[in-house]
């Protein structure tokens, strides 16, 4: 069917499986701002999230899913599109007429996957292990401690806010590209556009503050 | 004023190019583009070489027949200009020009700086167009009330000369902003709107036969358009495409 395999399907489905991370990106930084702001708030929301059964077995895998289906067009997109230009100029000036974050979604995209990565090393499969494998009592105390634990290290640290920054890029572009690919450009665009421009930084500004905090707050 | 040209040189389809490097002499900020490269060929006519193959017909910027990639942008560094109307006055003696044709696999180079362009005619023939009953009995276009706003926008995309800078700027060789153009001109009118279902899905089907990249965007192709076609028209198509598409 041309609706599933046409360039304008993949561009929506890109658009609302980006759309669909954006809006996870917002709860994930809510419940972790908490940690900077009471510890123990953080502790019982952290808790529920790990035991709830819908957040633990329809919403996570939904958000796995999405981020994997995410990628995987992404690439597909990439390829394609790389295809369709076969001998490349030998004087192209892109940044005469586009944005650097526009053109290098791919890369930004790459860097963004590479720090999942290690995200899901430092946070996801410790926290598999220790309840599934392990099978550790509940001790709903547990979690900023292993929190501050991660953000000891210096090296963790910078590297979770240059991801941060490439995060900022990512969405600098793909939160109000994703309108735009969904038809939506009316006169209510501008405003909208804003409102993601503010989201891509103060999001990713949010999260880099975070790991901040987190790491000068054990040094002192 | 005294430049050094780099200009792609490629003998067909078939075999591989390479920029050469031509130095000129003698060129006036009053001459356009086009006309430094009449100027060119005539020094390489009369030394026996041969010239350099460049598309051209109007040469007043509403044809859509020039093209070239100037100094890594369509039709130059002016803006809302073809390459035709691209003054030398946009140079400083001693630059070096690089000229290469647009390049896409669905535009491919025929010879030198000309490239095929006729998979716009064929997006064209899929649906750029209405259809209408000339025996006598068709209602005069004028009799029918348009709404102000429709009609300029509608204009705006008509104003759209199909001369490929949008696929040539587009990091991705993507032909959505001349599609959604011709799409759009047509769905903003009630004459356009009877057809509109199949229009817009054999226009994107027939773009996408032809090998265009998928749109990102990035906004390029809105500013090198030389007719400022805007990115509203692209979006315009998606939501047509959508609403067709749920159609059936």
């Amino acid at each position: 069917m041309a609706i599933l395999t046409s360039s304008i399907a993949r561009k929506v489905a890109m658009a609302l499986s980006g759309l669909f991370l954006v809006f996870f990106l917002a709860q994930h930084f809510t419940i972790n701002i908490t940690s900077v702001i009471d510890p123990e708030t953080f502790n019982s929301l952290s808790h529920f999230m790990g035991h709830n059964f819908v957040v633990q077995f329809i919403a996570q895998p939904i958000l796995i899913i999405g981020v994997i289906f995410h990628f995987v067009m992404g690439v597909v997109l990439e390829l394609r599109n790389r295809s369709a230009r076969q001998i490349s100029y030998k004087s192209f000036k892109g940044n005469k007429n586009s944005s650097w974050a526009s053109r290098n979604m791919i890369i930004s995209g790459a860097v963004i996957l590479a720090f999942l990565g290690l995200h899901f090393y430092d946070f996801w499969f410790p926290e598999i292990v220790h309840k599934y494998v392990e099978s550790n009592p509940l001790d709903a105390t547990r979690y900023y401690p292993e929190l501050l634990h991660k953000f000891e290290s210096p090296v963790r640290t910078g590297l979770y806010c240059l991801a941060f920054v490439l995060l900022a890029l990512h969405l600098w572009h793909g939160f109000s590209s994703s309108f735009q690919s969904m038809g939506w450009n009316n006169k209510y665009s501008k405003g909208l556009r804003g409102f993601t421009k503010f989201y891509a930084i103060f999001i990713p500004l949010g999260f880099i503050f975070i790991a901040l905090y987190l790491h000068f707050n054990q040094i002192h | 004023m005294k430049l050094t040209l780099k200009i792609w040189r490629q003998k067909n389809a078939n075999t591989k190019g390479e920029l050469k490097t031509y130095p000129i002499d003698g060129i006036e900020g009053d001459m356009s583009f086009l006309e430094m490269l009449d100027v060119l060929n005539e020094g390489l006519i009369n030394k026996g070489d041969e010239p350099v193959v460049f598309d051209h017909d109007c040469r007043e910027g509403i044809c859509g027949a020039c093209s070239l990639q100037i100094n890594g942008e369509p039709h130059g560094p002016d803006r809302l200009v073809t390459t035709c109307q691209l003054h030398m006055r946009m140079f400083n003696d001693g630059d070096t020009i690089v000229i290469e044709p647009f390049r896409a696999k669905a535009f491919p180079v025929i010879k030198d700086l000309v490239v095929d362009r006729s998979a716009f005619d064929r997006i064209q023939q899929a649906g750029g167009y209405i259809s209408v009953n000339t025996s006598g009995n068709t209602i005069d276009a004028n009799t029918i009330p348009i709404n102000k706003h429709d009609a300029d926008e509608s204009f705006e995309a008509a104003t759209c000369i199909g001369c490929g800078a949008c696929v040539a700027a587009c990091k991705n060789a993507s032909a959505m902003l001349f599609t959604s153009a011709k799409v759009s001109q047509f769905a903003l009118l009630p004459q356009g709107r009877i057809e509109a279902t199949e229009r817009v899905l054999n226009m994107v089907a027939q773009m996408d036969k032809e090998g265009f990249g998928n749109c990102t965007n990035t906004g390029a192709c809105e500013i090198e358009c030389p007719k400022g076609i805007s990115l509203e028209n692209i979006a315009r198509m998606n939501r047509e495409y959508l609403s067709a598409s749920l159609k059936g």
